[in-house]
């Protein structure tokens, strides 16, 4: 098992590198002068040169490179440009808060779309089906942000049961103030999941070892839940790690909608000031984060699968 | 003797919205404790439906009994609640299947797949449990038990795969083991030494065995009684010795002249022409015709009579009843 993990985490590293080299060039090979974008038009060339010097724009593209990854490296993101903030410490304030509203919103997706995919399997073709797939129709016709201000006018402004926007105090103040922004991206995500067990289920509820149960006088709940749910679940493992990357862009939004600080709300705010060095480590981390759910997704599936394991 | 097991006039019947295909038609089984029965007959004859049928176990939501009675043990298992059965299946008839790969759980250890089948049916504590689950591995001769009990079904060679499945079948000792082509996915060699541990464990055990296969030879190996399947009817039936001597129906001869000899001095096996009709809705006459040599025009238009043709040996065919007329 220890080897298995050792294997993917190196198997990881081509691909993290590959995306971070996407982010440094993405932001380099734009159309512009980012000295220019971001000191308008008005800049004297004076000013343009120190601006470059600092930014480091002033080498070769090559030499900027190799001071980028040693920057990433030794976690020296720099300063903002805006307010000479370490980039470090902007990043430290964020991410707690999308590691928080990303994890909540995955576990209301899976706690409502694993019920409900393997209630649609089990009763395929009747009543509960055709209910389970409405719903999910629902779920992803919704754009997130939509079902966010529905869910803030009844829930939050109408019936007052849920704090408007913001973070909250204390650690259950914060939990209460999660619940929302949780619950309208968990929903989305709920209905891809709940898809996606109904279809491996009944996939999976054919297969011989599912009869061999039967066979040997398995009631219906343990041939269900034990012999073919765990079968189940590695295609949903699969599909969660799309899941959560879909809720991790999403979470851009819905940060913005809510009020709360986090990677997306951060992100944001540097694209509106044209914080180049903000930006570039923003979407370093979000890289770093795709290759971690991956992985962490692919770690699942092996724990599930003995097959998986060499 | 009371026979343990009574199939009679059985109809496996599938419906789907456009057509209802036939799959058994009017089968007849007896087989006593601890006797052995053989189903012999081509792939689409119908053997392996009807051996679910006996277990309750026919795919969803299509196949079903349209007719007859399955009597175990004095009991119509056809008239028992669905609910009733989980307590008869594996405690009284297990089956084993054909591809021990497919049929074993990949994510569970295969010895926690036997110890559930024993935990299903006796209130026994963990302990009790894996020895008897050992006992049982040692009994299937699979070496080192309590280091195979942790390994998953991909870590085993295809015969320890089924050697792990008929140790699970057999942990709550039933008194019918419903064995569908148990040796067909297997290596000829592993087939031998598989075929050996049935028999032997029938002979200690005393589990009546209804065993299914396309193939004549293992037919010929384990069972005392045959029934010659084809297109879901009983061909003919007979006990090992008349059907293998004296075979009546042209479909069984066929089968048993296909089986290569090494003293054969002609050059190619022979075949039977043709191939099996697909299954489809309920038609008179005798499902072989097209395929047949003695084949008449009444053979296509009614059904044939079961002939009589000795103790327990009856064939259904046109050609064998003029014969003997």
């Amino acid at each position: 098992m220890l080897r298995t993990i050792g294997q993917r985490l190196a198997d990881s590293v081509p691909t993290l590198l590959l995306v971070v080299t996407l982010v440094f060039l993405a932001l380099r090979l734009l159309p512009g002068d980012p000295a220019l974008v971001a000191l308008g038009e008005n800049a004297t060339p004076d000013q343009l040169d120190l601006f470059r010097h600092r930014m480091g724009l002033d080498i070769p593209l090559w030499r900027q490179y190799l001071v980028f990854l040693k920057d990433l490296a030794t976690l020296n993101f720099g300063t903002s440009f805006m307010n000479q903030i370490p980039i470090l410490d902007l990043l430290a304030a964020s991410l707690p808060y999308t590691l928080a509203l990303t994890a909540a919103a995955t576990a209301v997706g899976v706690a409502l779309g694993v019920p409900l995919g393997v209630l649609a399997a089990t009763r395929r073709g009747r009543t509960a089906d055709t209910v389970a797939r409405l719903l999910a129709l629902l779920g992803f016709t919704v754009p997130d942000f939509y079902l966010a201000a529905l869910l803030l006018i009844w829930l939050a402004l109408g019936w007052g049961w849920f704090p408007i926007n913001g973070l909250g105090e204390s650690l259950p103040d914060q939990l209460y103030h999660l619940v929302l922004p949780a619950v309208t991206l968990g929903v989305v995500k709920a209905a891809f999941i709940s898809r996606l067990t109904r279809s491996a289920l009944l996939d999976v509820l054919g297969r011989d070892y599912v009869r061999t149960a039967w066979a040997k006088g398995a009631q219906a709940g343990r041939v269900i839940y034990r012999h073919a749910l765990r079968n189940a679940l590695l295609p949903v493992a699969t599909g969660l790690s799309v899941s959560i990357l879909s809720t991790l862009s999403g979470s851009v939004a819905i940060e913005l909608i809510f009020g709360r600080p986090g990677l997306g709300s951060l992100l944001i705010g540097a694209i509106e000031t044209r914080d180049y060095p903000v930006i570039q480590a923003d979407l370093v981390v979000f890289a770093v984060l795709v290759v971690a759910v991956n992985l962490a997704m692919d770690l699942l599936a092996v724990a599930i699968d003995p097959r998986l394991r060499t | 003797m009371t026979p343990l097991l009574q199939v009679r006039d059985l109809v496996v019947e599938f419906r789907f919205r456009r057509a209802t295909i036939r799959a058994v038609d009017g089968l007849d089984l007896d087989l006593d404790a601890s006797g052995t029965l053989g189903i012999v007959g081509e792939s689409g004859s119908g053997k392996s439906m009807a051996s679910l049928a006996i277990m309750r176990l026919l795919p969803q939501p299509a196949g079903r009994v349209a007719q007859g009675s399955i009597i175990f043990e004095g009991r119509d298992l056809l008239a028992l609640k669905a609910s009733a059965m989980p307590a008869i299946r594996g405690r009284d008839i297990a089956m084993i299947f054909q591809e021990p790969m497919s049929a074993l759980n990949p994510v569970m250890r295969v010895g926690d797949q036997i110890t559930e089948a024993l935990h299903l049916h006796e209130r026994i504590g963990s302990a009790q449990a894996h020895a008897r689950v050992m006992e049982m591995l040692e009994l299937v001769g699979i070496p080192a038990p309590a280091e195979r009990a942790y390994a998953y079904s991909h870590q085993l060679s295809g015969g320890m795969r089924q050697r792990v499945m008929i140790a699970m079948a057999l942990i709550c000792r039933p008194k019918l083991l419903i064995a569908d082509e148990p040796t067909t996915a297997l290596d000829v060699t592993i087939q031998s030494q598989v075929l050996d541990l049935l028999k032997r464990l029938r002979r200690t055990l005393g589990t009546a065995t209804l065993i299914i296969s396309h193939d004549m030879g293992v037919i010929a190996d384990v069972a005392e009684r045959v029934v010659v399947m084809y297109g879901g009817r009983v061909m003919e039936t007979a006990d090992r010795a008349t059907l293998f001597r004296d075979p009546r129906h042209p479909y069984t001869r066929g089968l048993l002249a296909a089986i290569p000899r090494l003293r054969d001095h002609r050059r190619r096996l022979h075949q039977i022409p043709g191939s099996v009709r697909p299954a489809g809705p309920p038609r008179p006459g005798c499902p072989f015709a097209p395929r047949c040599d003695l084949a008449r025009p009444v053979c296509a238009e009614q059904d044939p009579p079961r002939i009589v043709l000795g103790e327990g040996h009856i064939a259904a065919c046109w050609a064998v009843a003029e014969a003997v007329s």
